[in-house]
């Protein structure tokens, strides 16, 4: 008695004398074998070579400067409250007079961390974020021997005051928010 | 008693109830929105405008409509008026306007604000606002000042509700702040930067509909939606003990008033229980505080709303509008 019908009565053939000889079926093995030595190979010889990125790609993130150099973030917990996987936490301060060079509002995250384990990539904090402060960029996110390093704070996640080694982001600003940079009473994003 | 109309809901309420005070009873959307209005504070009202409603029928005797919208928080109800809120559309783009004009002034710094999260004019440009702004000229300037230990004032964000001038007024003795000059450069501001020290002075944060006044002990420590809310006495002298404290993990971050429906403070509390008792042995927990399920704070806490948990006690006397 079957309980499906979906029994198949497997056939016990007894094999010829050349299937018992196995060999031609290796040569044919080796056959394929050969065949792919000269196939164009699927791989790349990461990392000397490397395979080209969309111009959007979410890889590891970028807390951005303004033009002046000022920190973009004021910790307005926007992208930790967005991010699904729970990977950003930060701590706030207040500004104090002469930081004005430091920091672009009167408050700013003094602690800033995301934790690469946690994050999916998925790019959330960087729509929710209503400064401009977070982006993903193309880099990938460094392998580590332990999970303490994983855990990036401000000074990996900062870009270089270095005007020439700012990263740019401009290809991932979508229309909309360019349209908005132009408006004259915005003066949020100058 | 009279009889009133409301988008279609009729209630009787007594003599003299304002339309707001009508309309709260039967609940519901239908419930304009207020910005200066303070059902515990005599005298607020009438100055923000956006609880404008239409009043299609003034009374029974008197059946034209009223010849422009009135403000709901200080017209009087008569007998047979017939009022119309969301029901009309004059009402709603009038209120976008308002929200409009509220905004001319207001700095638009929510993510550095400490009132992101639970401040009503957010709720209210949300709801009825636009997003795009057509104002092009600079919005007024003011530095932030210190009014007393606890206490600070960003006149940028503020909208001019008076509501803390009556805080102060009836909730304290000896109000110190108030308005300064007129139109549109009146100011709330300390008579020269004095503090005010007095046991209830911290109400005006917790009235306040904006960010202008906020509590310093809490300034930027962290965001409200990232606290859980719990309700919480404690056996105070000066007033009734009664708080929610703001907490993350087992540390209080801040204490404010229990605000009901309308975020309208139930006890007012004293600057001892609001900025000094910030230690979780100095309160009796009772548990956390029911959140309304479209407020940001309950986000991620997954909590299922029950249904029907608020029971209008004159639900009975509601006569509701005829399905269509």
């Amino acid at each position: 008695m079957s309980l499906t019908n979906r029994t198949k009565v497997v056939s016990q053939k007894r094999m010829s004398f050349l299937e018992r000889l196995y060999l031609p079926a290796i040569f044919v093995g080796m056959g394929i074998t050969l065949k792919h030595t000269f196939m164009k190979k699927a791989t790349i010889r990461y990392p000397e070579v490397k395979r080209p990125f969309s111009d959007i790609y979410r890889g590891r993130h970028v807390l951005k400067r303004d033009e002046q150099g000022r920190e973009r973030c004021t910790a307005c917990g926007l992208c930790a409250l967005a991010c699904p996987a729970e990977a950003i936490t930060m701590i706030s301060a207040e500004r104090k007079p002469g930081e004005e060079h430091l920091y672009r509002e009167e408050k700013y995250a003094i602690v800033y961390e995301i934790n690469m384990l946690r994050c999916i990539y998925c790019g959330l904090c960087e729509s929710a974020c209503p400064k401009e402060a977070i982006f993903l960029t193309q880099k990938i996110v460094d392998s580590e021997y332990h999970r303490e390093g994983f855990i990036y704070g401000k000074d990996k996640l900062l870009e270089p005051v270095d005007k020439d080694k700012r990263i740019d982001v401009s290809k991932r600003q979508t229309p909309e928010v360019l349209n908005f940079k132009k408006l004259p009473n915005e003066k949020h994003n100058i | 008693m009279a009889t009133v109309t409301i988008d279609g809901y009729t209630i009787e309420v007594e003599d003299g109830t304002t339309i707001l005070e009508a309309a709260r009873k039967i609940g519901g959307e239908i419930v304009p929105p207020t910005m200066c209005y303070y059902s515990k504070l005599k005298g607020s009202g009438g100055k923000c405008r956006t609880c404008l409603v239409k009043v299609a029928q003034t009374s029974a005797q008197n059946t034209r409509p009223m010849p422009k919208l009135v403000a709901s928080c200080s017209t009087p109800v008569q007998d047979g008026m017939v009022v119309q809120n969301i029901t009309s559309p004059e009402v709603l783009e009038t209120r976008k306007a308002i929200v409009e004009f509220l905004l001319i002034n207001h700095p638009l710094d929510c993510p550095v604000c400490d009132q992101a999260g639970e401040c009503d004019l957010q709720d209210l440009s949300f709801k009825h606002g636009v997003d795009t702004s057509r104002f092009d000229e600079g919005k007024r300037e003011f530095d932030i000042i210190d009014i007393g230990p606890y206490v600070k004032l960003h006149m940028n964000r503020c909208i001019l509700c008076y509501r803390c001038v009556f805080t102060a007024n009836q909730i304290t003795n000896g109000r110190i702040h108030g308005v300064l000059y007129r139109g549109d450069a009146s100011e709330i501001s300390t008579f020269i930067k004095n503090s005010i020290d007095n046991d209830f002075s911290g109400n005006v944060i917790d009235v306040c509909p904006v960010g202008a006044l906020t509590d310093k002990t809490f300034r930027f420590k962290s965001r409200v939606w990232f606290l859980k809310p719990m309700d919480a006495h404690r056996d105070c002298p000066t007033c009734s003990g009664k708080a929610v404290v703001w907490m993350h993990g087992d540390d209080i971050y801040r204490v404010t008033a229990r605000k009901d429906q309308y975020h309208e403070v139930e006890d007012f509390i004293c600057n001892t229980c609001r900025f000094e008792k910030k230690s979780t042995s100095d309160w009796v927990i009772e548990g956390p505080r029911k959140i309304m399920r479209t407020s940001i704070i309950s986000v991620n806490h997954y909590d299922k709303e029950k249904q029907g948990s608020v029971i209008n006690p004159v639900a009975k006397k509601i006569q509701k509008p005829a399905e269509k």
